[in-house]
């Protein structure tokens, strides 16, 4: 029953990761930026949800939509003001500037809510399950669903929706796109709200299951989601899912065996070995070099 | 000395047509006599007392991030890479040079107070143990080097701060596989002697200043230039791109590997969870701020942002989220850095001032070729690389009047 | 042309910013030389800032508090303490050049550091000096083994692991499991000096799992733990994962005990509540201060605490306040005895004398010293009962 127990530890876990993974890539995909502040916006959302139950005592449906609604509105904030003066300049100064807006919220959060960790309240109270001698979670149950779900409704946005052609559009050629009559900054800033939208309900998932909010909680759950995004390939939607879970799965296992201080290596070592084998990741489309 | 030969031409070429130019021992031989000036100066000063202790620990600190900003500036500003895993090769420097000296002490004869009275053995000891964590952090950076060399990016970025975290997991848990004592766990590696000072470490902070300089004036640092500008184009003249990202990478980790091990001496403590990303990141910002492959622009940012958080201490508070709005500001307005890639040459300003302060450029129609060399070894011009630190040490002199 | 001098001009303001910024770094220490021989200047260092501010600011309140007492009643001799409060952001190297400026600035003795690594880092540097120097809560075993010049308030490492240990096995535990942050000196040290000791008693502990610092999922390794079945799970962390692992541990069906060391001090009882009552019911760990102690120095500290910062204080808290106690308590016999002259190197001598040879009626207990700056000091055991935290036991020092 251990094992039973350990894949559902995995397939939770790992669908966090691909929750967050998935605002990951989409917004690479667009616009080949590691956006570093993902991980902080997450960050940002749990404290949302804190607030609207802990502080203000408020119901936890409006503290779910609030923490959506506001990590949506603030990863288009976060493009509208420091990405988007730099669509024409080098790519690393925009990476740096996504790490400097990391930077900003983990210590503007430490400003304002300090360094100590804060309670999510539990946002329903949940049965107990027993199927077949396991007794799975509910946390983890509902975990897995919501990230089937997003998944599902993502990849229907950005294949069959105009939006989502458009995104597509930007993403190929995003000189061709614009002379195509597509509203590029709009498009991008469309992309930031749905990945950050996704880190809102990533939010509050983990904060369901992990109970805290703290400044710096964002570094290790982005840099991890990070990892599983590049390794399914970065820019590929059931890549970054694919990648999360085996990131989870990985995770899982090493502690499995005992070998759980090795965790954060294994994962590392087995985004290089993807790497090496396959540079683009597991479902990245191959690079081509243009002269 | 590779380094000499295009300048030499350029000035005998430039010189035929009436630039009245230093030769080349003339230019050495200056800066040299600054870096000597600055080091007596500095000794003399806080020997002295009136640079105080506090004050020279925070210049000891200036340097060590100096030598880490303009190691990484080989593989960011002249590579043309953004590798995120720096601070892992200055853990590997500082744990191998920390431990070997630490073992060898023993063996040497040579005790904690030799450090601080400078005995011959000390002396030759700390010699040994930079050069020590050097060479081991350049292992690591070959190993690193050769799968992530071959992946472009952000894919190399990310596979660099892989190893990096790899690095740093294993300073923390390797003790309990190997059944000794060897890095000390999560507590960290304590009792380090202190083997740094002003004197060493900015003759350190010189002769690697130096050696990046001359290695990136040579063919092989032209090289390096050539496969950042455009690797394909490299490739097809014949420069053996795999050879030389490899060797400008290891090169960057060897650097890196000294100022840790300069950075151990300094602390006395090393503690594993101190090299995370987070380090990484913040040499990164120093060659970003400053200019990728500028390397007065290392220099100066590397100094500026070592003194920064000391001078704002009284505000600490906000200090960190300004110091993230200044970050986002400057690539905001001036996205390639301060200095984007200029760079200063102490030898240059001489020559203006023999030249009655008219450039190469005026003396046409030489000034096309002249400045077209000087722009193929760009972005390092003349041999003042060993001149910045006096130049910033000059800066720091001046405010301890105060 | 233009590009040329748009360039030599942000060299000249670079360079006048450097300039400019040197200048500011060495104003900022030239007006705080001179002190007076009216006042007595101190210094309290810690995190203030960073990832391990929580800890610093609670010990900075602590001493902050005793000071401010200590200058109502009058001062020392007259004189009123002067604290000079630096930040060093959790940070090694930040802490030695806080040490160093606190040298500087003419301090005759410090409060700090607070976490282990950069107390190190300050004890090497302080023994040059022969600084006086009393830790709150840097519990790693090496803090104090450079020199005499360094004092901790709190008990060690080791010693809360075997502490525990001998708990466990006189609660009568066959099997214990350890789940502990691998990344962390203080949930290392404690771990490692429970598994050893447990060994000697006879206690099975059962696959003891670390986990890496920053871990937010302890489903896997509980599930392994729990698969032992284990009379009880020792988690010598800090609250906020204890809380965590604590809620998890539920979560996945396991009603047993659970054992933790003083990280635990702040589980519940403070701002936040990380676990439930009703999972914390029956949970024991050692620290030397809770709130609900009945002892009247205790109640009257809390009651001090309340009234200046409007909180409950936590153990920290009360470390940072025994901590400015046992230091001042010495400056104060040193002043009394008036033979060394202020601020001389008899003087600082005569302080760690003073410490070493004193007793200190601290709100975490009586503190005195047997030859090393580790304090001989009675630790209680605390339980949890219908969501109050009650002390089980007390057990003296030796």
């Amino acid at each position: 029953m251990t094992i039973l127990t350990q894949v559902l530890n995995g397939l939770q876990l790992g669908s966090i990761y691909a929750l967050v993974a998935l605002g990951y890539t989409m917004v690479y995909g667009i616009i080949l930026l590691l956006n570093f502040a993902h991980g902080d916006i997450i960050m940002v959302g749990a404290y949302i949800s804190w607030i609207v139950m802990s502080q203000l005592g408020l119901n936890p449906v409006l503290a779910i939509v609030l923490s959506i609604v506001g990590c949506a509105g603030l990863g288009v904030l976060i493009d509208k003001v420091a990405y988007q003066p730099l669509r024409e300049a080098p790519r690393m100064s925009l990476l740096i500037t996504a790490i400097g807006v990391s930077y900003f919220l983990e210590n503007g959060a430490q400003l304002v809510f300090g360094a100590d960790a804060k309670v999510v309240p539990e946002y329903f109270s949940l049965p107990s399950l027993s199927v077949a001698g396991v007794s799975p979670s509910a946390n983890a149950i509902i975990t897995i669903v919501v990230t089937a779900v997003s998944t599902i409704v993502l990849t229907i946005l950005v294949q069959k929706t105009k939006l989502g052609k458009a995104m597509r559009a930007v993403s190929e050629d995003m000189g061709a796109a614009r002379l195509m009559g597509i509203n590029v900054n709009n498009t991008i800033s469309f992309t930031f709200a749905v990945g950050s939208a996704l880190a809102g309900i990533g939010a509050v998932l983990y904060s369901m299951a992990y109970t805290q909010a703290t400044p710096t909680m964002g570094i290790m759950l982005g840099t991890k989601a990070f990892v599983a995004a590049v390794l399914g390939g970065i820019g590929s939607i059931p890549g970054a899912v694919i990648g999360g879970l085996l990131v989870g799965f990985a995770e899982v296992f090493v502690s499995a065996i005992g070998l759980s201080v090795w965790q954060d290596a294994v994962v590392f070592l087995l985004l290089i070995i993807v790497l090496v084998v396959r540079p683009t990741g597991i479902l990245g489309r191959p690079m081509t070099e243009k002269v | 000395m590779t380094a000499s030969k295009p300048t030499a031409t350029q000035a005998g070429a430039t010189a035929a047509r009436g630039y009245r130019s230093l030769s080349m021992p003339a230019r050495y031989l200056i800066n040299a006599a600054l870096v000597v000036a600055f080091l007596v100066v500095g000794e003399l000063m806080i020997g002295g007392g009136v640079v105080s202790r506090y004050q020279t620990g925070v210049i000891e600190q200036i340097g060590i991030y100096i030598i880490l900003a303009v190691s990484l500036n080989i593989a960011t500003g002249y590579l043309g890479q953004l590798p995120l895993g720096h601070a892992g090769f200055m853990s590997v420097g500082g744990y191998s040079c920390a431990i070997f000296i630490m073992r060898m002490m023993g063996v040497a004869g040579v005790t904690m107070r030799d450090f601080t009275s400078g005995s011959p053995a000390a002396m030759g000891l700390f010699v040994c143990g930079i050069v020590f964590g050097g060479v081991c952090a350049a292992v690591c950076g070959l190993v690193i080097g050769v799968p992530a060399l071959r992946l472009k990016g952000d894919y190399l970025a990310i596979i660099t701060l892989g190893f990096a975290e790899i690095i740093r997991v294993v300073m923390q848990n390797i003790d309990g596989v190997l059944g000794f004592t060897l890095t000390g766990g999560a507590k960290g590696l304590t009792g380090i002697p202190s083997y740094t000072n002003f004197l060493n470490t900015f003759i350190v902070v010189a002769i690697s200043l130096f050696l990046i300089h001359a290695m990136m004036k040579s063919r092989h640092g032209r090289a390096i230039l050539s496969i950042r500008d455009n690797e394909i184009a490299a490739e097809s003249c014949g420069v053996n791109a795999t050879y030389y990202k490899t060797l400008a990478f290891v090169a960057s980790a060897f650097f890196a590997g000294v100022a840790g091990g300069l950075y151990a001496g300094c602390i006395g403590v090393m503690a594993p969870a101190k090299f995370g990303f987070m380090k990484s990141i913040e040499i990164l910002v120093m060659v970003v701020l400053g200019g990728m492959g500028s390397m007065l622009g290392s220099v100066i940012s590397a100094t500026v942002l070592t003194i920064l958080p000391e001078a704002l201490r009284a505000v600490s508070d906000y200090r960190m989220v300004v110091y993230a709005v200044v970050l986002i500001l400057v690539m905001i307005f001036r996205p390639k850095g301060l200095l984007g890639d200029y760079d200063f040459s102490m030898s240059r300003v001489i020559e203006r001032i023999m030249n009655h302060g008219r450039r190469p450029e005026d003396f046409a129609p030489a000034a096309a070729s002249a400045s077209d060399a000087g722009d193929i070894t760009s972005p390092v011009e003349g041999p003042g690389a060993p001149a910045a630190p006096s130049d910033e040490g000059a800066g720091k002199e001046a405010s301890t009047h105060e | 042309m233009n590009t040329n001098i748009s360039r030599r001009n942000f060299v000249k303001s670079g360079a006048v910013a450097g300039i400019g910024l040197g200048l500011a770094a060495c104003g900022g220490n030239s007006g705080s030389g001179s002190s007076g021989s009216d006042t007595i200047k101190v210094g309290l260092m810690g995190p203030y800032t960073g990832d391990v501010a929580q800890y610093g600011l609670a010990c900075r309140y602590g001493a902050e508090l005793y000071v401010k007492q200590v200058n109502g009643n009058g001062g020392i001799n007259g004189k009123q303490i002067e604290l000079d409060t630096q930040d060093e952001k959790g940070d090694a190297t930040e802490a030695v050049n806080v040490y160093n400026k606190l040298v500087e600035d003419g301090v005759v003795g410090i409060i700090g550091d607070v976490t282990s690594t950069p107390t190190i880092a300050v004890a090497q540097a302080s023994v040059a000096d022969n600084m006086p120097c009393v830790t709150p809560s840097a519990t790693a075993a090496d803090v104090i083994s450079y020199s005499s010049n360094y004092f901790r308030a709190c008990i060690t490492d080791p010693y809360q692991g075997k502490l525990m240990a001998d708990f466990a096995a006189d609660q009568g535990y066959k099997t214990v499991g350890v789940i502990y942050n691998s990344g962390g000196d203080y949930e290392q040290g404690v771990a490692d000096a429970f598994i050893e000791e447990a060994g000697k008693k006879g206690v099975t502990v059962s696959a003891p799992q670390g986990y890496p610092a920053g871990a937010t999922d302890f489903n896997s390794q509980l599930t392994n733990i729990i698969a032992t079945n284990p009379d009880a799970i020792f988690s010598p962390n800090y609250y906020q994962d204890d809380g965590k692992i604590v809620t998890q541990a539920r979560k996945l069906g396991y009603a047993g005990v659970f054992m933790g060391a003083d990280g635990w001090s702040n589980i519940v009882g403070g701002d936040e509540e990380y676990a439930s009552a009703e999972d914390l019911e029956g949970c024991y760990y050692d620290c030397s201060f809770v709130s609900e102690n009945k002892d009247e120095k205790v109640q009257d500290f809390i009651k001090a605490y309340k009234d200046e910062y409007g909180d409950t204080p936590s153990n920290f808290c009360a470390l940072g306040y025994d901590a400015a106690m046992i230091l001042l308590n010495a400056i104060e016999a040193v002043e009394k005895d008036g033979t060394a002259a202020y601020g001389s190197d008899d003087y600082r001598q005569a302080i760690i004398d003073a410490i070493a040879s004193g007793t200190a009626e601290g709100v975490t207990g009586d503190i005195s010293y047997s030859g090393t700056g580790d304090p001989v000091k009675s630790t209680l055991i605390i339980t949890f009962k219908g969501g109050v935290q009650k002390v089980f036991k007390t057990i003296e020092g030796k």
